[in-house]
């Protein structure tokens, strides 16, 4: 467990764009009647998106109110769920996993970077493009180590790769998701040792390794 | 090894078109008509005779579990729910499933609803999988569209698909957690029973089965329950998809068979251990809540539920996570022992203050600072959590750091010699001992 408050500064109201309203009233219909408290955490999760990426106070009102809930209900599920982020993060918001697998290969080398780059955790740089986080297994264990950049993987890093891309991402160049080696998502490095014989057009690709970089941005699609 | 044409999860690495026309060119979405026109029945008896056993962790049969299921609706619906919180640490097999074969585990979530009586099903992924979420709800969505799934389908059974998100809770994976989730609430398990089978999901029958064990149903009927069953050892069957991790030259996911030993399943796969099998010092087979084995343990170690927990380990969720001679061990665990920390829901004392001392003292052995006698102590404190929670996050906390000191004492111990040795020099700041 661990201890999570709400932010000190809070702006004065939430209200979720007419889009996102229409988005919010089509997943409230997923669950029965009378059960739209489930749609809390989609809902919350886009007041997230919707708020800069950290969620306001006034927004857990907003869908208390909006899915007939007590307030408290939903205050419990915003500090329960530790992806609800409730202070203000970079525009790039680097999710950085620190278990033990991602350990394994170097996290603390990109926790590292990240401290040199970026500064303590929690902390935003002064142009608001970046901050980050250490986290617990983000569940892409065999492209260790990782982060998650907001809704992106980025895998099989190195320090210097990974000072690129936060530099790449400061700057605002496109980026890359999924692994950072040339490497096809979970595949073994260097090629694949099964179904090598699937479909002629296929096994071609299967003995390369530079058809990952050759479909840019599948990684995270 | 698994020959090719046993593989059930033939775009595993993304290679091929994860949409639906790709989908059926692999043999998804084949004879699906014919599976429901035999009866519910015949469905749940095919898994029960397959031998599958769930690939959530626990490696309950999962023909078993369907027929808990009540027979007849007493008014209230059925719910199928799929558990996509993957999020034991090293294993990351049903984000490959949901990204580049979604369409195998929606139509074993067809089967299985019918199976069971239900006419909706949900689907929980952890929030953490946001591009994984969208190629899957894109699957869906042409599922829908080409009518395989919903109202009046093809099939003859309705049968509505959601996909519901997390945000982040490790708890939310505990079955009842999850269904706690679902509902809206804090992710924290209920008392068991009832059983979800009873009082579910709304309070209604649910049966929740991990994406893995959903996915290769339809394999299973379409290619039949002897075949299955004939792979792999007695009760340890079929094939299964393997998390290699850690210390070795190319890790990956594979799938492989069932009973297959470490030693060819690592130098296979995953281009052996970093500087050769000599620099192997442990494995912990099945995901971060099992116990590790030492090395002298792993020559002809195989990887089945049975055999591994013979060893007082288990198979979990077959993540295989590899350390070399390099690793300092203590520090391995401790992290571990960190995550259960943070993602203990705070519902049962024993594992909310539990997972934190055990977490501060292992801290402190890495470093040596601890007297022997407290190793013994650190024991008796993990044997009295496992058992006295709710879920099972408990035992799960528990078991690395009973394997730690089962197989590695003497390092603990040797680490705490070197410490009182010479001590490190002022200035060093003394950790909290109280609860934070």
């Amino acid at each position: 467990m661990s201890v999570r408050r709400l932010d000190p500064i809070q702006p004065e109201s939430f209200k979720f764009s007419a889009a996102n309203m229409r988005w919010a009233k089509a997943q409230v219909k997923k669950y029965p009647k009378g059960k739209q408290a489930s749609a809390v955490i989609p809902l919350l999760w886009r007041a997230q998106e919707q708020h800069d990426g950290w969620l306001p106070e006034p927004a857990l009102r907003v869908v208390a109110e909006m899915l007939d809930m007590a307030p408290i209900r939903v205050y419990e599920v915003a500090t329960f769920y530790t992806m609800f982020n409730l202070s203000p993060v970079g525009k790039n918001f680097v999710q950085l996993c620190g278990t033990t697998p991602c350990w394994l290969r170097g996290a603390d080398d990109l926790k590292a970077v990240c401290r040199r780059v970026i500064g303590e955790q929690n902390q935003v740089t002064e142009d608001g493009m970046l901050s980050w986080l250490e986290v617990e297994c983000l569940g892409a264990c065999t492209n260790a180590p990782m982060v998650q950049i907001n809704k992106d993987y980025f895998e099989d890093l190195t320090a210097e790769n990974f000072e690129e891309l936060l530099t790449d991402l400061r700057e605002g160049r496109d980026v890359k998701p999924g692994p950072q080696n040339g490497r096809q998502f979970s595949c073994p490095e260097g090629g694949a040792t099964t179904l090598l014989n699937a479909t002629a057009s296929s096994s071609a690709k299967r003995s390369t390794k530079s058809t990952a970089k050759a479909k840019p941005g599948r990684g995270g699609k | 090894m698994l020959k090719d044409q046993d593989r059930i999860f033939r775009n595993l690495y993304g290679f091929e078109d994860p949409g639906l026309k790709g989908a059926k060119k692999r043999g998804a979405w084949d004879g699906t008509r014919k599976f429901l026109a035999n009866g519910r029945d015949w469905v749940v008896n095919e898994v029960k005779a397959s031998g599958l056993r769930g690939r959530g962790g626990a490696g309950f049969p999962t023909g078993l579990k369907w027929s808990f299921m009540p027979k007849a609706s007493d008014g209230r619906p059925h719910y199928l729910v799929v558990n996509a919180d993957e999020s034991e640490p090293g294993t990351c097999k049903d984000r490959e499933i949901m990204r580049h074969d979604p369409h195998l585990l929606i139509e074993g979530s067809l089967i299985a609803g019918f199976a069971m009586g239900s006419n909706t099903g949900y689907i929980y992924i952890r929030g953490e999988f946001i591009r994984e979420r969208e190629a899957l709800q894109a699957a869906i969505d042409e599922a829908y569209d080409a009518k395989l799934i919903g109202k009046n389908n093809k099939h003859g059974w309705d049968f509505d698909l959601y996909l519901h998100h997390g945000a982040g809770a490790y708890i939310c994976g505990e079955e009842t957690a999850l269904l706690e989730s679902l509902e809206g609430k804090k992710g924290q398990p209920r008392l068991k029973p009832p059983f979800p089978a009873m009082a579910g999901l709304y309070g209604a029958p649910t049966t929740v089965n991990n994406v893995e064990s959903i996915a290769v149903v339809p394999d299973i009927l379409r290619r039949g329950a002897s075949w299955f069953s004939g792979l792999g050892r007695p009760n340890n069957v079929g094939t299964k998809l393997f998390c290699i991790s850690g210390h070795v030259n190319r890790p990956c996911n594979v799938e492989e068979e069932m009973g297959i030993t470490l030693r060819e399943l690592l130098e296979r796969h995953a281009g052996g251990v970093r500087g050769g099998w000599g620099n192997l010092l442990a494995v912990i087979p099945g995901g971060s809540s099992v116990r590790c084995l030492p090395a002298d343990l792993c020559p002809n170690l195989i990887m089945d539920f049975d055999s591994l927990s013979a060893l007082k380990s288990g198979l979990g969720t077959a993540a295989v996570i590899v350390m070399d001679k390099s690793t300092d061990i203590i520090r391995a665990i401790a992290r571990l022992s960190y995550f259960y920390k943070h993602e203990s829901c705070g519902q049962c004392t024993p594992c909310r203050e539990g997972t934190g001392w055990m977490y501060r003292v292992l801290d402190r052995m890495a470093r040596g600072q601890a007297h022997k006698r407290e190793i013994d102590m650190l024991l008796e404190v993990s044997y009295q959590i496992e058992g006295h929670t709710i879920c099972a996050l408990g035992d799960a906390a528990a078991w690395p750091v009973q394997g730690l000191i089962t197989h590695f004492r003497h390092v603990i111990e040797e680490r705490i010699d070197q410490y009182s040795a010479s001590p490190e020099p002022e200035g060093e700041v003394r950790e909290p001992v109280a609860a934070e």
